[in-house]
């Protein structure tokens, strides 16, 4: 609290005491020079030794103290009060501040100098947006909505356009809007800029609230690819609007139609075409891994302008290369390349979204540009509001016929209700020329309005609409257990059906395509070292191994450490809790360095129960709450960690600031590799003719001696369990076998599970610690300390989730993973 | 492939398996082709091993149990009026909510409770009726990492045998399997759209 004030002082101090006699004294006129050494310049009769050049740098140093300041501005806007900023968007806030901005400069300057420019927004501030939001797109959710995405994105803005500009000219007609100079075609000229839903805006909003994913993927969606319907309707009524009413005739209308196919598939053309450059150009990049990392900016900022070159669709074009592009750029580069990728793709986005919010806001500072008309305005308001209701609806109840899954009432109403307009709808509305519409500042001024009305409040009542609605959200882990063991199992059941079915159905198309892809389009663009990586049987071996190698030495390095408390720290928390009292002289050294570690809610009771014996009467009353949560958290951690993923299962988390990194492939070798030996075991005991019943119970032990830590808590012929009873006597087989692992420090027998009966196929083994028994006997000093073996590291390596910096418990707790696009894998 | 009509006659019974199952002709045709591309050496019903031969099942951790489902306890081959009906009974068809709503009339195959039938059966392996503790274990392993101990997979299923079990009987029944799943969409998650 106190740190979000003290920033919010620091930041309008700066801005009162610095950067407005900066700019009063400094903005633009380059011929205001009060500098008592340019005089002396003039007259030079000495060395300068420090000369102040501001026109110089003034250029650049204005750009960057905007940024700067915009930076500030998102800085002081999150450190603000956290009520506030759970109730208005981020992007409204920032919007605010802009006006604050745009008032200081305003006030210096008499004139606003630092308008949003559109050649400044489109071309140096809405690309990277663009980009960022296509490169992680989640492509088999966008590519299974398609259909209604076009629907909404063609339909949808062409009705929106048509009905608010037609309704408006039929109002004024009517003599709601007084006098204007204003005819039919600059009305649906203005409708089709205003029609557009603007993806910034969405993000910016949706990014907060956290619907379900199918419905956030069709407002996305619609956004993204209604760029296309609605350059092409604002270049025809432009060029209309020029040629004046009477040579409009058929001929006109149907290359206005034309151009729209020409435009949308021109600019998806072009945007692809980069991809495969893109791709080329990084299956190229084995030995300059240092800049290939910066290709993926160049090419897609290239793939932008060459289509606004071209006159298509740039924002299409710009999206197409990111969605195509992003699985072989992925597979090609290296993986830091990779990494350095998408941060690097993250801040630009989030700054540049940053920089279009504070702009718009500054921008309306500006006497110049306001025109009131009430009725245009207000008309404009309602009739977007009500067109885009109506839309919607009419939109989906169609739809719904072919879809698989209808998409709710409620659904509608928040697709409706999210129906933005943005900075794309103001850059398009200072782009209209004003000899031709000689109404584009009363344009202008309602274009702002609709901004500031959609942005600010709708932004700030969807998320209270979204929960009165009680919308489907996000799945958030609130589902208990079984529910997520469910869903799960289902997603595993829908898959393997699918396979069973020989995907016949709609997915035909997609694994005919598949296979298109694997075999040509695979082969011509990503390395064939990535592709061969796809190769299930080679990448496993190769996989399993490395990831062994690695584990064995950082555990080596780490050992005695934290990590492998972690893993039975609710066990041992029990086990103190009960035993405590009457431990503490047996296990002292433990406790001492249990008390050492961080175990958060645990570290608290471990300690008071060494400090002060509490008898374990209470003990007990507080161990079982204590308990309970511990193990439900847990146990709500482990299932979410490591249910394994079925290959239609796709977590995605829409939000500019985080993404991870999806692991699947381990999960998909473990499976295989396990389902294999399954049936392999199989086999050999119906080869042997043994009861079915006896592989169950194989197959469990052998998945209880991987498991295994050094507790063998049904005690099958465990070598060493006696002399753990008789060290502690304890009888609970959980207990002993976590007391085991504690008490190798004091010296008790423990098992080594290296050496533990594996009855591992021998296809898979090559590892002499996963062969048979007989194959190594336990030495002397195996039976005393336990070895790092890769069976138990794999387990014992701590939730590293990520290689994302961020917290791996932060992690741990995203119920949202992003799956890393290299959809080849599950696919095969 | 031949005309529809008498790709049709050669699969026995099909009006009534059409009636059954709600799958249009040309759905019936596509699943009698899959079969038969199934049915490798042209027996006219499937084994166990048929079902491994698919690639992607192996990825599958619960792709033998659902293999499993296909055969009845006792048989070793499966049909194709089965296979069909299995899919269906598997519930890979949205449910028609049009459908109008007769009292007397036996709850379709698709419907929300069957679907959870399946589910249930997959779980329960000994099909007594109760996902006891053990089976819920040995579910649990298979669809967890290798990276869960012994310890930690127990606590697992203590828990979400103490989340549904109402009656305290230390299993979960059919019942109690529903009433835990009420919130889960069902039908968005075991459906899937064939050509129409």
């Amino acid at each position: 609290m106190a740190s979000s004030l003290y920033l919010c002082l620091l930041r309008a101090v700066f801005l009162v005491c610095f950067v407005n006699p900066l700019i009063q004294g400094l903005s633009g006129d380059a011929n205001v020079v009060q500098n008592p050494h340019h005089e002396l310049e003039e007259n030079l009769t000495g060395l300068p030794i420090v000369t102040f050049k501001w026109h110089h740098v003034q250029t650049p140093y204005l750009v960057i103290i905007w940024v700067f300041v915009a930076g500030l501005a998102k800085l002081s806007v999150i450190e603000l009060n956290h009520h506030v900023t759970s109730v208005i968007p981020e992007s409204g806030l920032l919007i605010i501040l802009g006006f604050i901005l745009g008032g200081i400069v305003w006030g210096a300057d008499k004139a606003q100098t630092f308008k949003l420019l559109p050649p400044t927004f489109f071309y140096y501030l809405l690309p990277q947006i663009i980009l960022d939001a296509s490169y992680f797109m989640p492509n088999k959710l966008f590519f299974s909505n398609l259909g209604a995405i076009l629907i909404y994105a063609i339909f949808g803005t062409c009705w929106n356009a048509a009905t608010v500009g037609l309704s408006l000219w039929g109002c004024y007609e009517a003599g709601a809007m007084g006098n204007l100079d204003i005819g039919l075609l600059q009305f649906l000229l203005f409708g089709s800029l205003i029609a557009a839903v603007d993806p910034v805006a969405v993000i910016a909003v949706f990014e907060e609230v956290h619907v379900n994913e199918v419905l956030f993927i069709l407002v996305f969606g619609e956004s993204l690819l209604n760029d296309g319907v609605t350059v092409v309707l604002y270049n025809v009524f432009d060029a209309f609007v020029a040629l004046g009413g009477p040579k409009i005739d058929a001929a006109e209308i149907f290359k206005g139609i034309f151009s729209f196919v020409v435009v949308a598939f021109g600019g998806s053309f072009l945007g692809v075409v980069f991809a495969i450059l893109l791709s080329l150009l990084t299956r190229c990049t084995k030995h300059i891994q240092i800049i290939e990392a910066g290709f993926v900016f160049v090419v897609g900022y290239l793939a932008y302008l060459t289509a606004e070159m071209l006159s298509l669709s740039a924002i299409l074009s710009i999206t197409f290369c990111g969605i195509c592009c992003q699985k072989y750029v992925n597979a090609n580069m290296d993986e830091k390349s990779v990494t350095t990728v998408r941060h690097a793709m993250k801040v630009l986005a989030n700054g540049s979204e940053t920089m279009i919010f504070v702009f718009l806001g500054v921008t309306a500072i500006d006497t110049e540009i306001w025109i009131w008309n009430t009725g245009f305005i207000l008309l404009t308001l309602l009739f977007v509001f009500i067109y885009r209701i109506i839309g919607v609806f009419l939109l989906t109840w169609m739809l719904n016929k072919f879809r698989l899954v209808p998409i709710e009432v409620i659904d509608q109403v928040v697709m409706s209700y999210g129906g933005l307009r943005g900075a794309v709808a103001y850059g398009l509305a200072a782009m209209l020329d004003e000899d031709k519409i000689p109404e584009k500042n009363l344009m202008i001024s309602t274009t702002l309005i609709v901004v500031y009305f959609t942005v600010i409040l709708q932004g700030l009542t969807m998320k209270p609409l979204v929960q009165w609605l009680k919308v489907k959200r996000a799945a958030h882990s609130d589902l208990k257990l079984i529910e997520k063991l469910n869903n799960r199992a289902f997603d595993h059941i829908l898959a393997a059906v699918e396979d069973i079915c020989g995907r016949i159905g709609d997915n035909w198309w997609t694994r005919g395509w598949n296979r298109f892809e694997e075999n040509y389009i695979s082969w011509l663009l990503m390395k064939p070292k990535a592709r061969r990586n796809r190769d299930y049987l080679f990448s496993i071996f190769h996989k399993l191994n490395l990831e062994d190698a690695v584990n064995y030495v950082s555990e080596g390095e780490r050992q005695g450490s934290l990590g492998f408390i972690r893993s039975d720290e609710a066990a041992n928390v029990d086990f103190k809790k009960q035993f405590g009292s009457e431990f503490t002289d047996v296990m002292p050294d433990i406790m001492v360095d249990m008390s050492n570690y961080e175990l958060e809610i645990e570290n608290f009771s471990a300690t008071s129960i060494v400090k002060d014996t509490i008898p374990s009467v209470s003990l007990d009353i507080h161990g079982q709450d204590r308990k309970n949560a511990v193990d439900d958290i847990n146990a709500h951690h482990l299932l979410q960690q490591h249910l394994y993923r079925s290959r239609k299962n796709h977590r995605h988390k829409y939000s500019r600031s985080h993404f991870s990194i999806n692991q699947s492939e381990d999960e998909v070798q473990e499976i295989f590799q396990r389902t294999m030996r399954s049936r392999l075991e199989s086999f050999k005991s119906a080869k042997m003719g043994v009861n079915p019943a006896k592989k169950i119970t194989k197959h469990h032990k052998k998945e209880l001696t991987h498991k295994m830590a050094n507790g063998h808590p049904d005690g099958t012929g465990h070598l060493y369990g006696d002399e753990v009873d008789s060290a502690v006597g304890s009888e609970t087989g959980a207990i002993r076998g976590t007391f085991m692992r504690d008490t190798y420090t004091v010296g008790a027998g423990i098992e080594n599970p290296v050496f533990l009966p594996d009855m591992d196929s021998p296809t898979h083994s090559s590892l002499p610690w996963l062969m048979e028994t007989e194959a190594v006997a336990p030495s002397q000093r195996a039976q005393r300390r336990l070895p790092w073996t890769p069976n138990r590291l794999r387990r014992l390596a701590p939730m590293r989730i990520s290689t994302c910096s961020t917290d791996s418990f932060l992690m741990a707790d995203l119920e949202e993973h992003e799956e890393q696009p290299q959809t080849d894998h599950e696919e095969m | 492939m031949g005309s529809t009509s008498s790709t049709l006659l050669k699969i026995p019974n099909v009006e009534v398996l059409m009636q059954e199952t709600g799958f249009s002709p040309a759905h019936i045709i596509r699943l009698h082709d899959r079969f038969k591309a199934l049915d490798k050496e042209g027996r006219g019903h499937l084994c166990p091993q048929d079902f491994g031969a698919i690639k992607e099942l192996a990825m599958n951790p619960i792709g033998d149990r659902i293999i499993g489902a296909f055969f009845s306890p006792g048989k070793e081959t499966v049909d194709f009026h089965t296979f069909v009906k299995i899919l269906i009974l598997a519930h890979f068809r949205p449910v028609d909510k049009n459908r109008p709503k007769e009292p007397n009339s036996p709850e379709p195959i698709n419907s929300r409770s069957n679907k959870l039938k399946f589910a249930f059966q997959l779980y329960d392996q000994d099909q007594d009726g109760k996902i006891s503790r053990d089976e819920l274990l040995k579910v649990l392993q298979a669809m967890l990492g290798m990276q869960v101990t012994e310890e930690q997979l127990e606590s697992i299923a203590d828990r979400t045998i103490q989340e549904a079990d109402l009656d305290r009987d230390d299993a979960i029944s059919f019942e109690e399997f529903r009433k835990s799943l009420e919130k889960v969409n069902i039908d968005h998650k075991m459906s899937i759209r064939f050509l129409r």
